[in-house]
């Protein structure tokens, strides 16, 4: 086991040097450098430009900044953003808690939702269930973000104003940011002051349920029919039809024996599912002025804002390269055919 | 059905809580977060507005809704004869906010001033040592390097000494850039090895105190009870949701989330003035959109042919469609709100006739072949860049004129431009500060060429009569001269003016006293809710 896992630990180093190269140079592609995008329409004096390129430590030739930054890396100096000049590590964990907890509901929504529908499907197999759930989640995987999010704003928050238009919580409130997961943080303060902040927890459920929903299905859509097409697979197998043949349950069948072992490619779907998680969040913090990293990494690129650019990103895949890398051992460990493979 | 009238009735009572306890709380839904709480470092007008508008003070300020100075933290002032000495009396008794971080000593005084003014024009200010920044704006607008010294004239006394003169130099520093921070609070961070914390801890002398700060989430402010205008600070609380993108903003403000709006979309008009709930001002833009011809190419270089091509454009046709109807037709090279505006220049009637046989007078008797640039952005002087090029470009086709319409990435393409790269582009300006120079030095003058005179436009009459108006400090002389630039630049046509975007403000009924600001920015000063 330990062999496989240090295996699998090697190919994380050159993976995330992968990153920091195509980061690098992916942002210093786009033409204008963080100074004359600051300045917009105004004339640049070519002095100042020179003198604040310096400064920044931008006149250097393109190897040099890379190694430089490879060293910062190693030092686990994360830079400073050009534009507020705060710590780019500071900035990230403000914001990140956001994000997690957004990406965290939209998980549970569209496993919960997507396992269920995935075994309703394969159980009741060429109904007219299976079929309806099949459209409903090609529909779902197919539903440009953006548009999916705007609809259910006009339709819910706008026509029937069951759910707040955007944010994490009514302004009403006043919550003090302690944890960062704005559950947590509601919760806390409407204990600590039941007077100002009642039904903080509450205001803050609601202005999830919408980005999570518009997060969530389309991991939804994915883990319903990988559930499906596992569990078909599974139910045709021996030991299933020995367990009905036994008297148990149906189930007790379904869920013990052969969801449970349907399992395995669900969980490694779920696994990279955390790269469509987060590439999705950029577009749902967008719609919903959810203030998480999605949406700091999008305004960074605009204004060529280089370390966040850089360290964003490589923190974003540190995430996924983590997660996955975690979903290997998990597997592994689930199927020990795995970890012998050579 | 019992079930779903519960609900409708928990959430009635959610809206009534929300609505009870928003009292005396002013919501503004912005577009972005300020890039910092150190004005003087940026050039963004979320900045401006979070920072500048609301934390902080200027010696002298801008009248709410005009380009005309009132006094500020300074009560009065003089002006030398030769225009380069100015002396400023200061208000006296005026506190600075008290933070979690900061506790403040002593009052407002000229070392406030002082040290404001110094950081952005010594490089080697001490302050810069510890926390090294540019100055945009300073740089700009002249004063860093205009500035010969600063003296204290008793504790309420500051002169400062200019090298030239500079007629502008008070709407110049009326700017939310200039704005008095407290030297003693940037003692104490240098002292603390914190001087950098300056962008994240104001500490201002302006109607709210900073309570906290969500970056891309919220901004919330309390009034300041000890401020110098306390009557004019109508709101107990001040609120900025952050929210970018502008169709949510004008969902949040019709669902009553916010009262007032950034920047809503020409689209959006129409339902946001059909909302009972709501209304509508509306003012004439600070800016200018206009086509700038390259007057170093070929072709463009002919004055008939800028002329040919400027008959050849509908610009009627180019309002309704890309203005929807909020734009005012330009003749001149800024707006009719700015003092010296010359009422007497009118632009040449569209006539197709007419141009071809200017074009053949040129020597272009079957047209050309040129370049004419798009911007690939939305500014507030041109919503849509792509579209006024397309029927530019239409227009122009049918006087014998094919245009290949040309598009970079933003930064790309004000590069590009700057350089000289292109035969004929669109593009345009939003005044920064209330004087004429703003608009004809900056994009008119030869020592602008490279920089923001797209159109190369070199003339010495037009320099001299720009040039002698901006070390003048007789009005009436300033105004004749500049009266006199314009006539020359419409006879030159560097630039097809095109049109002044009007500014829509929607806001909720219940706000009253906010007027829209010819520089785009937000005062909630002497704003009320309902």
């Amino acid at each position: 086991m330990f062999a496989y896992i240090f295996k699998r630990l090697g190919v994380l180093v050159p993976t995330f040097l992968g990153v920091t190269l195509l980061t690098f140079s992916l942002i210093r592609l786009i033409p204008g450098d963080p100074v004359e995008v600051m300045m917009g329409e105004r004339t640049l004096n070519p002095v100042l430009h020179a003198q604040a390129l310096q400064r920044l430590g931008l006149d250097q030739p393109l190897p040099v900044q890379y190694a430089q930054y490879l060293g910062q890396l190693v030092r686990g100096d994360l830079g400073v953003s050009l534009k507020t000049r705060a710590t780019v590590w500071s900035e990230f964990t403000t914001l990140f808690p956001a994000t997690l907890e957004l990406a965290l509901v939209a998980l549970l929504f569209a496993l919960v939702v997507g396992m269920t529908a995935g075994v309703i499907a394969a159980v009741k197999r060429g109904t007219l269930a299976d079929h309806g759930v099949m459209t409903v989640a090609l529909t779902g995987y197919s539903m440009p973000i953006f548009w999916w999010g705007l609809l259910l704003i006009l339709v819910f928050s706008v026509g029937l104003g069951w759910t707040p238009v955007s944010g994490r919580l009514s302004l009403a409130f006043d919550v003090p940011p302690v944890t960062g997961f704005m559950l947590i943080d509601a919760w806390r303060a409407e204990l600590a002051d039941p007077d100002l902040n009642k039904g903080a927890l509450w205001d803050a459920v609601r202005h999830l349920i919408l980005p999570a929903v518009v997060l969530g299905t389309i991991p939804l859509a994915v883990i319903a029919r990988m559930t499906r097409s596992s569990m078909l697979e599974v139910l045709r197998e021996d030991y299933v039809r020995t367990a009905r043949a036994k008297g148990l349950s149906p189930a007790r069948v379904i869920f013990i024996h052969a969801l449970r072992n349907a399992l395995i490619p669900v969980l490694t779907v779920i696994g990279l599912q955390v790269g469509t998680l987060m590439g999705g969040a950029v577009l749902t913090e967008t719609i919903f002025s959810w203030p998480g990293i999605g949406k700091w990494l999008i305004d960074a690129i605009g204004r060529r804002d280089y370390p966040v650019v850089q360290n964003g990103i490589l923190l974003v895949a540190s995430l996924v390269i983590l997660t996955n890398f975690l979903v290997d051992i998990l597997y592994g460990m689930a199927n020990p055919r795995i970890r012998h493979q050579r | 059905m019992m079930k779903l009238n519960k609900l409708v009735l928990a959430l009635g009572f959610a809206v009534a809580s929300v609505a009870a306890q928003a009292a005396g709380t002013l919501i503004y839904c912005s577009e972005a977060s300020p890039e910092g709480f150190d004005t003087a470092q940026y050039t963004g007008g979320q900045t401006f507005d979070a920072a500048g508008q609301a934390m902080f003070n200027r010696l002298v300020e801008f009248k709410k809704g005009s380009t005309d100075i009132k006094p500020g933290l300074a009560e009065s002032w003089t002006v030398s004869a030769d225009g380069k000495t100015y002396t400023f009396n200061l208000r006296k008794g005026v506190k600075f906010h008290t933070t979690e971080n900061f506790k403040p000593t002593r009052d407002f005084n000229a070392d406030d001033v002082i040290f404001s003014f110094g950081r952005m024009t010594d490089k080697a200010h001490p302050f810069n040592k510890a926390y090294p920044a540019e100055f945009p704006y300073a740089g700009d607008t002249g004063i860093d390097g205009n500035m010969a010294s600063m003296t204290k004239a008793g504790d309420h006394g500051v002169v400062f000494q200019l090298k030239q003169p500079d007629p502008d130099m008070l709407i110049k520093i009326a700017m939310p850039f200039a704005s008095i921070l407290s030297a003693e609070h940037a003692a104490k961070l240098v002292a603390a090895g914190q001087a950098a914390m300056i962008n994240q801890q104001p500490v201002g002398t302006g109607p709210f105190v900073l309570k906290r700060y969500q970056k891309d989430a919220q901004i919330r402010y309390a009034k300041f009870a000890q401020y110098w205008n306390a009557k004019d600070v109508l709101v107990d609380n001040l609120i900025f949701a952050i929210t970018t993108d502008a169709s949510v903003r004008v969902q949040k403000l019709k669902a009553g989330e916010c009262h007032i709006m950034s920047y809503p979309k020409p689209q959006d008009l129409a339902a946001l003035r059909a909302d009972p709930a709501l209304k509508l001002d509306t003012a004439p833009g600070f800016n200018i959109g206009y086509l700038s011809y390259n007057t170093e190419k070929t072709q463009t270089a002919k004055l008939e042919v800028r002329q040919a091509l400027d008959m050849a454009i509908n610009r009627k046709a180019i309002i309704d469609a890309v203005y929807q109807g909020q734009g005012q037709e330009a003749s001149n090279p800024f707006p009719a709100s700015l003092w010296s505006y010359n009422k007497n220049l009118k632009n040449a009637a569209y006539n197709p006739e007419k141009a071809k046989e200017l074009l053949k007078k040129a020597g272009y008797p079957e047209g050309f072949e040129m370049t004419l640039w798009a911007m690939p952005v939305q500014r507030p002087y041109n919503p849509n860049a792509k579209l006024m090029a397309e029927l530019v470009q239409a227009d122009w086709a049918k006087v014998g004129v094919k245009a290949k319409i040309t598009q970079y990435e933003w930064g790309e393409y004000l590069k590009r431009m700057k350089a000289g790269e292109h035969d004929t582009g669109l593009i345009g300006w939003t005044g920064d500060y209330a004087s004429p120079d703003n608009f004809l030095g900056v994009l008119l003058t030869c020592e602008a060429v490279g920089g923001s005179n797209y159109s190369r436009y070199c003339s010495k009459e037009f320099d001299a009569l720009v040039l002698k108006a901006r070390n003048s400090t007789d009005q009436k002389e300033r105004t004749d001269l500049y009266m006199k630039a314009q006539e020359v630049f419409k006879r030159d046509m560097p630039w097809t003016t095109i049109a002044h975007s009007m500014v829509n403000q929607p806001m909720r009924k219940e706000v009253n006293g906010f007027k829209i600001s010819p520089f785009g920015v937000y005062d909630f000063e002497a704003v009320s809710v309902k």
